[in-house]
């Protein structure tokens, strides 16, 4: 929306590279691609096939051999929680996506970590048990995100008035979520639970850039079924 | 710093704790010290970090920051008048927070528990990869000082802690840290010669006490 039209021809020189090593169903590269766009920067993306990455991939991330992999002028920077906040610091045109202050700084670097290794790890062992241990993954992802839900109540976004690093973070819930929980014929994630989180979606829906980068649903049901075909399978 | 309130909730064997309390040290902040019974967690725990219930809580003038690698930068943000703890460069500041993230999750994963916590071919596998890690980690550090460069630095102050656990896997899992990462002990060892570092660390034969004990709380062998 505003913000492109504002600083796209300021952000940076001609002579900046930057690449972004991604997959296009993943919720980490879809963060580094958003935060990318909302500070109007310009990058080439490069789809990486999971099941064959490229010797360029395994080049710029060789302790994890995982995508993203945001390259900025040569230089590789893979994690992308870490890459967040490269960006941040690069590139100061707003939106700011971490505060200035110590403590809300402090608190959003808590928040990112708790979607990260709580609930979007939660979210994987949904998708990858059945029966009981399903059922209890579910239980404990819902309370996950009631947390979340808390967090987001009577704020405009999570960072307080305008997108955020945790705001960016949390964006799988935009779509990534809904498909999976569809492709997986479960009900964790309604309006009528988690109100202030929809509401909090429908904000990103009206930024361009979140839409820009909206997974594709059909083709991602697709690759969640063929996925869970292939997982259950082989645990047979 | 005159009206500064500063408590940290904490557990002596904890290496996360272990960070705040070197990160303190190095920034010479005055503070007060918890041990809390993990056993039978104090309410001011259950308040102050009522999402994970975890030590260490670093409270600050009444406001709580938890998790130890945001308490490190916290407390670097806050506190910037001395020992700065990363690098001002964004770039370097991303690779420091690239290593103190693999860190966590190889060091001090569930994975590397597995060298004293396992035994027989489960053991042995969870050495090797604990190895590897320590290995690349020599490699980052190269012919530095310390992972800072020439002082210590966000990833030093990540992973020292860990050195006082090493005596515990190494006699768990029967093995020489030394012989597999000379440097990285050398390093360690440099590491130690700082008050900042030594009086925050436990000793080792404590530490290998207390692994002892947890294997006989989880029936291990």
């Amino acid at each position: 929306m505003k913000w492109r039209t504002i600083f796209s021809s300021k952000t940076m020189g001609d002579d900046e590279e930057v690449k972004v090593f991604g997959m296009w169903a993943s919720p980490y590269s879809r963060r580094v691609e958003l935060a990318l766009k909302l500070k109007g920067i310009p990058y080439e993306y490069i789809e990486e096939d999971l099941s064959n990455k490229s010797a360029l991939l395994i080049k710029h991330n060789p302790v994890h051999q995982k995508i993203p992999v945001l390259v900025h002028n040569g230089k590789s920077i893979p994690e992308s929680l870490v890459i967040l906040e490269y960006i941040d610091e690069t590139w100061r045109n707003n939106p700011i996506l971490l505060s200035q202050d110590p403590y809300d700084r402090a608190m959003a670097r808590f928040w990112a970590k708790f979607i990260d290794e709580k609930i979007l790890s939660t979210a994987r062992k949904v998708s990858f048990t059945t029966g009981k241990e399903q059922e209890h993954a579910i239980e404990e992802v819902t309370e996950q995100l009631k947390l979340l839900e808390n967090e987001v109540k009577g704020k405009a976004y999570f960072g307080g008035e305008g997108i955020g690093y945790v705001d960016i973070v949390a964006n799988f819930l935009v779509f990534w979520f809904g498909n999976l929980q569809e492709a997986l014929g479960i009900n964790i994630f309604s309006q009528h639970k988690f109100p202030f989180i929809f509401e909090w979606i429908q904000k990103q829906l009206k930024i361009d850039m979140v839409d820009e980068c909206r997974i594709p649903k059909d083709k991602h049901l697709t690759y969640i079924q063929t996925r869970l075909a292939a997982f259950k399978s082989a645990s047979k | 710093m005159a009206d500064e309130d500063v408590v940290l909730l904490d557990f002596w064997p904890s290496p996360f704790g272990m960070r705040v309390r070197i990160a303190l040290a190095e920034k010479e902040i005055k503070y007060e010290y918890k041990e809390e019974d993990l056993r039978n967690k104090s309410d001011l725990l259950l308040k102050m970090n009522p999402i994970h219930k975890k030590i260490p809580v670093l409270i600050h003038n009444g406001k709580p920051v938890c998790e130890s690698l945001v308490h490190v930068q916290y407390i670097d943000e806050i506190w910037p008048h001395k020992s700065p703890l990363l690098p001002t460069d964004p770039y370097q500041r991303a690779i420091a927070r690239f290593w103190g993230d693999f860190v966590d999750k190889k060091i001090y994963g569930l994975e590397s528990r597995k060298v004293w916590s396992t035994k027989g071919e489960e053991q042995e596998a969870a050495k090797k990869e604990f190895i590897e890690c320590l290995k690349l980690l020599e490699g980052e550090l190269g012919n530095k000082a310390y992972f800072g460069g020439e002082n210590l630095g966000y990833v030093d102050v990540v992973l020292v802690p860990f050195y006082s656990w090493f005596y515990a896997y190494e006699k768990c899992g029967n093995f020489s840290i030394e012989t597999e990462c000379p440097k990285l002990i050398a390093w360690a060892k440099r590491c130690m010669e700082k008050d900042s570092v030594s009086k925050s660390l436990p000793d080792q034969d404590k530490i290998y006490d207390y692994v002892l004990h947890l294997k006989k709380v989880f029936g291990i062998e």
